[in-house]
């Protein structure tokens, strides 16, 4: 379901906008300081290109270090939060199971509610991360910040 | 951020101007600096030492929200490594105000500091107006003579006798045969 549009500015990463394509004409406007071709030409003189799916497998396996400890649990959110991205939900997936297996259910709502203020205006992200999250949801026995009511003020 | 750097500014200026030996950091002072602003209470925060804010692009701050938990809290601690479908909601939710302050929702709520904001704005330029008119009618010396009528009619009427810049300026805009402007 996700489309790769990549947008690179000139010395920075910027990632793949994540976008649904059933919602077609919808799309992020983004200021682009370097002319982007799909393939061959680059802003940046040299450094390989990360593709979307090498960069989800890279945080996959981050968070799923058997052993991970609660600190590098919360640098792996707060960067991961900081990237102008919604995490795939094979992300998350990850990241929630980190947090059973540290028996931290709180970080587990917190990175919930985290991905919902990162989709900002597109309403429909968090809803189908939400759906795709179901089974790992009821597996672990998280509730989402809606069912405790915490969504609201 | 900047409003926790200027409490514990305050903080310390208070704490210097008390003159008392500061405390050993505790964490409800900690919170107490994160959480309103009160100059009498806030102490000098450790900022050496991990430190809990609510930010939305850090979900998950250095430490959790609260550090002493009672005995009832540390039972539910204990539950919390079992399987999470056996909490209740509200225990959910107490585990979730352990380590954290503010949801999201409640970060993300409108506040009317801006209010406060322009208000202050426009105080202080009001203020301004004030100093100003106050130097107009004290410290301005008395108004040159040069910007009578009189003297401007006079000085209009040197102009054009010097024919100042009588090509395509001043002058040039006159009609000296009708003594007029043109």
């Amino acid at each position: 379901m996700r489309n790769i549009a990549p947008v690179y500015h000139c010395g920075a990463m910027f990632r793949a906008v994540f976008r649904l394509s059933a919602t077609g004409a919808r799309s992020l406007a983004r200021s682009r300081a370097c002319y982007t071709a799909p393939l061959a030409s680059r802003c940046y003189s040299h450094g390989k290109v990360e593709s979307d799916e090498e960069f989800d497998a890279r945080w996959v396996t981050y968070f799923s270090k058997p052993d991970i400890d609660a600190w590098e649990l919360k640098k792996g959110m707060n960067t991961l939060i900081g990237y102008d991205l919604v995490p795939e939900a094979k992300i998350l997936d990850s990241a929630l199971r980190a947090c059973r297996r540290l028996n931290d259910l709180a970080s587990a709502i917190r990175i919930l509610e985290a991905v919902k203020d990162k989709a900002g205006p597109h309403k429909d992200i968090y809803p189908y991360l939400i759906q795709e999250l179901k089974p790992t949801l009821s597996e672990l026995g998280i509730s989402t910040p809606e069912e405790l009511g915490i969504d609201k003020l | 951020m900047l409003k926790m750097m200027l409490q514990l500014i305050a903080g310390r200026v208070s704490s210097l101007v008390a003159r008392r030996a500061t405390l050993a950091l505790t964490t409800s002072s900690a919170r107490m600096a994160s959480h309103a602003p009160d100059p009498e209470v806030t102490e000098a925060v450790d900022m050496s030492r991990p430190m809990y804010w609510d930010r939305l692009d850090t979900p998950l701050p250095d430490k959790l929200y609260k550090d002493e938990l009672s005995a009832a809290e540390k039972s539910l601690k204990e539950k919390e490594k079992g399987p999470w479908s056996q909490l209740t909601n509200e225990e959910k939710i107490a585990l979730y105000r352990l380590s954290f302050h503010q949801t999201y929702a409640e970060m993300n709520q409108p506040k009317s500091e801006w209010k406060t904001v322009v208000g202050g704005i426009f105080f202080f330029v009001g203020f301004t107006a004030l100093v100003v008119w106050w130097q107009r009618v004290y410290v301005y010396p008395p108004r040159p003579r040069t910007f009578d009528d009189e003297w401007q009619a006079k000085q209009l009427q040197r102009m054009l006798d010097m024919r100042i810049n009588p090509i395509e300026g001043f002058s040039s805009k006159w009609d000296y045969e009708k003594g007029q402007w043109k």
